[in-house]
């Protein structure tokens, strides 16, 4: 029996560590994902109060913070049961858009994206945000950096800061959009929005025209046909702020669609005793093991679950690459793993043009920005899509608005079923029947299954850390029959 | 400043610095990140080794580095099991030069807010009673679990979160949730190009926030404190001191060095920079300055003022119950009933 260690596991946020055991036939036998790292922010924000939390949970992640504070302010919102004003929801909006491009940026070209501009296989030294600068010339690696950081600056300008900010309360937002604020906001829209343009041609060009990425993309292996949740508004295009959870199946059939209080009727968490991590799945469908298809309850969440469960993208440019994107993957829904950096580049460009768009309406500068909540406090929920997939905060007060209960179920988590799938279908991919020892650019290409997700380890850590479990199929060298399934911890 | 390190670089001998995070959310590195161009510069200067969030290399890598190979690691995130620790003195070894970087490093931060409850509280949460659990059989996990191919472990949680300096030398800090990009420009270029500080530095203001904030104050006493989201826009002022207008900010015990910018976006400060030069505890510290300015003399006043103020220890340790005298560690038993 071979053990192949990866760790720490790199380009992704948070902590993770990668075990794969391999038998003296180089069968891939297992491979654990574990994650060593836990903080409990379920019950130490017990006793805090509501309005605090949008400032509390946004710690729970770095890299997705303006995903975990709008969430946690709408939660807050919806605990004291308060319509917030219409520029208050378009200034979030507008911040949030700001999020995605730069957090979706970061991960195109910093965190995902190496992979593919350098090669899978490149030297470990240059496989990084640098090697990429290096190769695509120091000109184009200015406007990353710079547009990057433009989604950044426009954060700053609503909430102080890039990271964790500051801007949500309970009834809307604490400060609103001076007209120079504006005026610079509307320079950097323009940028970022050629910005985007600029990302889905390099995908085009990078990947699309690329047959040794592509075959990766289309492999079998690499296939999975799970159900999809995602945000959509009232005509079922992509939402990342508000709407309703729609949830479709392995055909993209509508097969549920709820309100944020309703989350709990559909949407469960398995916890094993081998595992610190839980394992959300369908409710209404039931938890079946580690599999796919239409009798497992296991489901996908973050880019590409957004897109397949959606009718369409609000804005033309992005609805344009979205019909491509599923021409060129053979139709709708997309069960491609590595289809999400598609997926995730098309969203890009979305929130290009929605920032783009809103920035530019008439009442953005106004002053009503904030109402008083008068219901007592009790019980809310609030739902957004962060960039990593659909976050459920959920908070019960006592009449003070102190927080007595707390339940997150965040983005990263919801993936990691098939994370642990994935993982597993790529070290097949990659051992595909030859007799050999896994080398450091096998080993990368194995943690690019899990960075086509573009985890949070950080998000999956706000309760408890752990090992992730694995089903492997063994199959035979000539047929690809499978001989044995192994699953851990499963009956 | 920027520009001339950059000239001087092309004299000096490469250097190698590395990134790491412990107990943390990743918005240091993320902060590493936004300071945008600069990351060029600093990339010109030293080869950065260790970086998780963005490079490929692995703990195999660090271990095969010779001591004190590293000119600098910039280690954020605090310390709340083994592998943090033994990785917090591994980087220690390496280093010539180790630097707490950001408020969970320096003080904790919110994950040692956790510091209130047991580990066991924490546990029972996440396993048994979340609402969305499917736990019949009321499993909680193992830290160790056998499987057919040996044994595969996890880090042993602490029942504490600790600062950095808790469990190893620190030679400098740089606070803040996250610390801002010209803080961070800052400490890597002076570390890298000038003499170095004193033992101790801290990469961030001397004064306390209240003396950098631009918002205007008076004498004015405060007699009762206000939530903001409960008080109606058109009553606070936003050109003046929000303590004033009874918004508890935490501007007067807190160190400077953030650009105010939790201020300018006209919220109060929770104090992620730490207690101010020559505060050590800042609950204390608050609750003695808040004496000096409110006019709390009747007993009733000061009992009404009590009452309005939520949550004292998660607001006033906030980033630093690590630091605290307190240490939080409140027994489960102590705080129901």
């Amino acid at each position: 029996m071979k053990r192949y260690t990866i760790d720490p596991i790199t380009r992704l946020e948070g902590h993770g560590k990668i075990e794969i055991f391999v038998d003296d036939n180089y069968q891939v036998k297992r491979a654990y994902l574990q994650v060593p790292e836990f903080r409990g922010f379920e019950k130490f924000c017990v006793g805090r109060p509501v309005e605090e939390m949008p400032r509390i949970t946004c710690r729970i992640c770095g890299v997705c913070p303006p995903a975990h504070h709008t969430a946690s302010t709408k939660a807050a919102d919806a605990v004291y049961k308060v319509e917030i004003p219409p520029l208050a929801k378009k200034l979030r909006e507008l911040a949030y858009s700001a999020y995605y491009f730069s957090d979706h940026t970061l991960h195109i070209y910093a965190l995902g994206g190496p992979d593919f501009v350098l090669g899978p296989k490149a030297p470990k030294a240059q496989r990084n945000i640098l090697g990429v600068i290096q190769k695509v010339g120091l000109e184009v690696g200015k406007e990353v950096i710079k547009n990057r950081g433009y989604g950044q600056r426009i954060l700053t300008i609503f909430g102080g800061k890039g990271v964790h900010p500051i801007y949500g309360v309970p009834g809307g937002i604490s400060k609103g959009l001076t007209k120079e604020e504006r005026d610079e906001i509307i320079a950097m829209s323009d940028s970022m929005l050629e910005f985007a343009k600029f990302t889905q041609k390099l995908i085009e060009d990078v990947v699309l025209k690329n047959k040794e990425y592509m075959d990766i993309i289309l492999a079998e292996e690499n296939t999975m046909p799970t159900y999809y949740v995602g945000l959509v508004d009232e005509n079922n295009y992509v939402n990342f702020y508000d709407g309703k959870v729609r949830v479709v199946d392995q055909e993209g059939k509508e097969f549920a669609k709820f309100t944020p209080p309703e989350y709990l009727n559909h949407i469960a968490e398995r916890t094993e005793q081998w595992s610190y991590l839980k394992f959300p799945y369908l409710k209404n469908v039931g938890w079946k093991g580690f599999s796919a298809g239409k009798d497992s309850g296991i489901y996908r969440v973050a880019p590409l679950a957004r897109l397949n469960v959606a009718d369409g993208m609000a804005t033309p440019l992005a609805q344009a690459e979205y019909e491509k994107m599923y021409d060129t993957l053979g139709g709708k829904p997309a069960h491609q793993t590595f289809a999400y950096h598609w997926a995730r580049a098309i969203e890009q460009l979305y929130a290009a043009e929605l920032l783009h768009k809103l920035i530019r309406e008439d009442d953005i500068t106004g002053d009503e920005i904030r109402v008083v909540p008068t219901e007592t406090p009790s019980e809310g929920v609030g739902i957004v899509e962060a960039c990593r997939g659909t976050l459920i905060h959920h908070y019960k007060t006592d009449e003070n608005g102190i927080i007595t209960d707390v339940n997150l179920i965040v983005a990263t988590v919801q993936n990691n079923a098939a994370m642990c799938m994935s993982l597993t279908d790529m070290a097949r991919y990659i051992m595909d029947g030859k007799k050999r020892d896994f080398d450091e650019g096998d080993l990368n290409m194995i943690e690019m299954a899990f960075r086509a997700y573009d985890p949070c380890m950080a998000c999956g850590t706000h309760s408890l850390p752990g090992e992730m479990p694995l089903e492997v199929n063994i199959r035979s060298w000539d047929t690809g029959d499978i001989l044995k399934s192994i699953t851990r911890g499963l009956d | 400043m920027v520009r001339r390190a950059g000239k001087e670089a092309s004299r000096l001998p490469k250097k190698k610095i590395g990134f790491y995070w412990a107990s943390a959310c990743g918005g240091c590195e993320v902060a590493v990140l936004d300071i945008d161009e600069n990351i060029l510069k600093v990339a010109e200067l030293a080869d950065i080794f260790m970086w998780p969030v963005a490079m490929d290399y692995k703990f195999s890598d660090l271990e095969a580095m010779k001591d004190g190979e590293f000119d600098a690691v910039f280690f954020n995130g605090a310390i709340r099991n083994d592998e943090e620790e033994h990785l917090a003195n591994l980087f220690r070894k390496k280093s010539k030069v180790l630097v707490a970087f950001g408020a969970c490093s320096c003080f904790g931060g919110i994950p040692s807010l956790a510091n209130l409850y047991s580990i066991g509280d924490l546990l029972n949460r996440a396993y048994l009673e979340a609402p969305s659990n499917d736990n019949p059989d009321k499993i909680l996990p193992q830290p160790k679990f056998s499987v057919e191919e040996g044994e595969i472990t996890i880090p042993t949680m602490y029942n504490r979160v600790k600062t950095l300096n808790q469990v190893v030398d620190v030679d400098y800090y740089i606070p803040g949730c996250p610390p801002t990009p010209e803080q961070i420009t800052d400490a890597v270029l002076t570390l890298l190009t000038k003499a170095p500080p004193e033992k101790g530095h801290f990469f961030a203001g001397e004064k306390t926030l209240c003396d950098t904030c631009e918002r205007e104050k008076s004498d004015k006493s405060i007699t009762e404190f206000k939530r903001l989201h409960l008080t109606p826009p058109e009553e606070i002022d936003n050109t003046k001191c929000l303590l004033e207008q009874g918004i508890i900010c935490l501007g007067p015990i807190t160190r400077s060095g953030c650009d105010n910018r939790c201020i300018n976006a006209n919220m109060p400060c929770r104090g992620c920079f730490g207690p101010a030069p020559y505060v050590s505890d800042m609950g204390a510290k608050f609750i003695s300055a808040l004496g000096s300015i409110e006019a709390a003399d009747d007993e009733e006043t000061a009992k009404k003022m009590a009452e309005q103020f939520y949550d004292p220890a998660g607001t006033l340790y906030r980033f630093t119950l690590s630091l605290s005298l307190l240490r939080g560690n409140i027994k489960t038993e102590e705080r129901t009933e």
